[in-house]
């Protein structure tokens, strides 16, 4: 199960890295969205993983899963998709506006610098 | 346990709803608001500082539950003393935005604004990293509602930048705080510093990869090379009063790292030994040098200023990595300060904005009232170069005279006075192309007329010049403080101890354990 969570993190985070990359709002906003995945499974594994145990201590059980990672993940979950939110807002609007969907620096000559 | 310290948090948090809801459309009432919460702000956080100033460390448990099962808030002088920067620079950024009328350009300033404060208020405040990240969270969603205030294609492209560099940052926070946990289990400030002394020697692969990922990210925040990209064309397109007040927002990642690596992970603990030396004292030199070659480069008032801002966190991450008691003391004076000067600057950059047709750097001809404005900026420009007699040059003064008998102490000499120089001849010039060249240009016939500034603009960019004279003149008193303070930092083992110590829910189980 390590294997298959940890490579479930790594391909995340590399595919969502490189479409960062790309730096178009489009494809940069997938990849923010494959990394917060990647690093929701992340936090959720920082508590160590394990399978059909508790979250609380009760006197009968030998072994529990810890809550707290639980906690910060979900907070985690809204965070990031709120902010998804506001950036495909912004992003949109300046789509729509400037009618190019580069996320880098607008290259501005020296002509046009002057005016 | 009083309950003063979360009124910081509260107060701007239940304004901001309450303007939005009940004063929407009445911009006299949302003014008088947010001024009254500003003003609230300032006496409660001068109270506080005042009762932390004699070393007490005020603890509030929220729910009354202890840490680390619970999340705290703790002043100590570092937080009371940066909460108290952070009211007193809102009310003079909030004088200006009612005097200049930007609040009129958009809908929801106010409500932002105190969003906004709350977000810096709880990152100065909390005790507990996650919920740093938290507070970070609030800050940054109410700073992409500011910087694209009033809107603009320009404006708004500059503003996905700005998010998706912060979101990638937040993303980079979660990678560490989830380190951090997966190594000690603990997330709380103070019983981190305690955990991290328990790590052994032959397990420190997690804590250093988490340490690194911690500082990258209070770096992103705090604008060091080469993680500062973000900055000059966020800061430069944001409304001006806007960028005044994120003038305290790379401070806030200045603050984490001295924070964070004094108490969890100090120089002399082993396990992350080199990291401050060894990585960011280059990158601070780094900084601090493009950001001075960055404002003689600038083609647009706007821009210069901005790398204005990189050059002075280079100096503050200077100070701040040679992580000595004298060091950080001077980096807390630098960091009032650099706070109070880019404020001014940004300012007077908006005053030259709203009376010029454009912000480039070529000769104009002279604009309503530009012999003001070119006395405001001479005097901030002096301040940001640091020369004498303002308090930049008290503090660059204090920097190296930290840094003087330590390894990279040449360095720190040669980089500092050479990029003080190269700020100092491009301050000069951007000021003699705007304020003086004007002079012999004939105004053209078909040149648009604009309006003097509004009297409460200049006067609250009049107000932030005192406060910096007042600053140098009681520079002594100031220095003194900021000693005390860094020794406070220095000597952890009473934050630790109250926050730790302190009973609350929950305690009772430990007592009978034990």
């Amino acid at each position: 199960m390590e294997v298959l969570v940890a490579s479930a993190v790594g391909i995340m985070t590399t595919t969502g890295l490189y479409l960062i990359l790309r730096l178009r709002t489009f494809p940069v906003i997938l990849g923010m969205s494959l990394l917060t995945y990647a690093v929701n499974v992340f936090l959720f594994a920082s508590g160590r993983l394990t399978v059909g145990a508790p979250p609380i201590l009760t006197d009968d059980a030998t072994m529990y899963a810890d809550p707290l990672p639980q906690a910060l993940v979900l907070t985690a979950i809204v965070i990031s998709f709120g902010m998804t939110a506001v950036v495909v807002m912004i992003a949109l609007g300046a789509y729509l506006g400037t009618d190019d969907d580069h996320v880098d620096d607008l290259i501005v000559s020296d002509d046009e610098d002057v005016q | 346990m009083t309950h003063w310290i979360i009124a910081l948090i509260v107060l701007p948090a239940m304004l901001a709803p309450f303007i939005v809801l009940s004063a929407r459309y009445h911009i006299g009432i949302q003014r008088v608001f947010s001024l009254f919460g500003v003003i609230a702000l300032i006496a409660i956080s001068a109270g506080l500082a005042w009762v932390a100033s004699d070393g007490t460390i005020i603890l509030y448990q929220l729910g009354d539950w202890k840490a680390p099962f619970g999340i705290v808030l703790v002043g100590d002088m570092l937080s009371t003393l940066m909460v108290f920067l952070t009211a007193v620079l809102a009310l003079f950024v909030l004088l200006y935005v009612i005097g200049s009328g930007w609040d009129e350009r958009g809908r929801h300033f106010h409500a932002l604004f105190q969003f906004q404060l709350m977000g810096i208020m709880g990152a100065f405040l909390t005790g507990d990293l996650f919920n740093l990240f938290v507070f970070f969270e609030v800050l940054l969603i109410a700073s992409y509602g500011l910087m694209i205030h009033a809107g603009g294609n320009k404006r708004l492209r500059a503003g996905v930048q700005y998010v998706l560099f912060n979101l990638l940052g937040s993303t980079l926070f979660l990678f560490a705080l989830g380190s951090i946990y997966a190594e000690t289990g603990t997330l709380n400030m103070a019983d981190l510093a305690l955990r991290a002394q328990m790590i052994g020697a032959d397990a420190t692969v997690g804590i250093r990869v988490a340490s690194v990922l911690l500082l990258l990210v209070f770096a992103i925040k705090a604008a060091v090379v080469p993680l500062h990209f973000w900055l000059p064309s966020s800061y430069a397109e944001a409304p001006g009063p806007v960028a005044a007040l994120f003038a305290i927002m790379t401070k806030v990642g200045a603050y984490a790292i001295i924070r964070v690596y004094t108490m969890i992970f100090p120089p002399q603990l082993e396990v992350t030994t080199g990291l401050q030396g060894v990585w960011l004292m280059p990158a601070a030199l780094l900084s601090l040098a493009l950001g001075m070659i960055g404002i003689l480069a600038a083609k647009s008032l706007d821009r210069l200023v901005a790398f204005s801002v990189i050059g002075s966190m280079g100096m503050v991450m200077v100070a701040i990595a040679l992580m000595t008691p004298e060091g950080i003391a001077s980096a807390l004076y630098y960091i009032v300060h650099s706070t109070l000067a880019g404020a001014a600057l940004f300012l007077i950059v908006d005053l030259v904005k709203s009376s010029r047709p454009s912000l480039s750097l070529t000769a104009m001809p002279p604009f309503a009232g530009s012999t003001v404005t070119a006395g405001l900026f001479f005097v901030a420009a002096i301040a940001m170069a640091g020369l004498p007699p303002l308090s930049g040059f008290v503090g660059k003064l204090m920097i190296l005279d930290a840094s003087f008998d330590t390894a990279l102490g040449v360095w720190v000499w040669i980089v500092v006075l050479t990029a003080s120089l190269i700020s100092l001849v491009g301050f000069a010039r951007a000021g003699s192309i705007v304020f003086w060249k004007a002079e012999s240009v004939p105004a053209g016939e078909d040149s648009e007329v604009f309006e003097r500034s509004h009297a409460m603009s200049y006067s609250a960019v009049g107000g932030l010049i005192v406060l910096l004279a007042a600053y140098t003149v009681f520079g002594g008193q100031a220095q003194s403080y900021m000693i005390v303070t860094s020794q406070q930092l220095f000597a952890p083992n009473a934050y630790i101890e109250t926050v730790i110590g302190s009973q609350g829910k929950m305690s009772n189980i430990f007592s009978e354990e034990d």
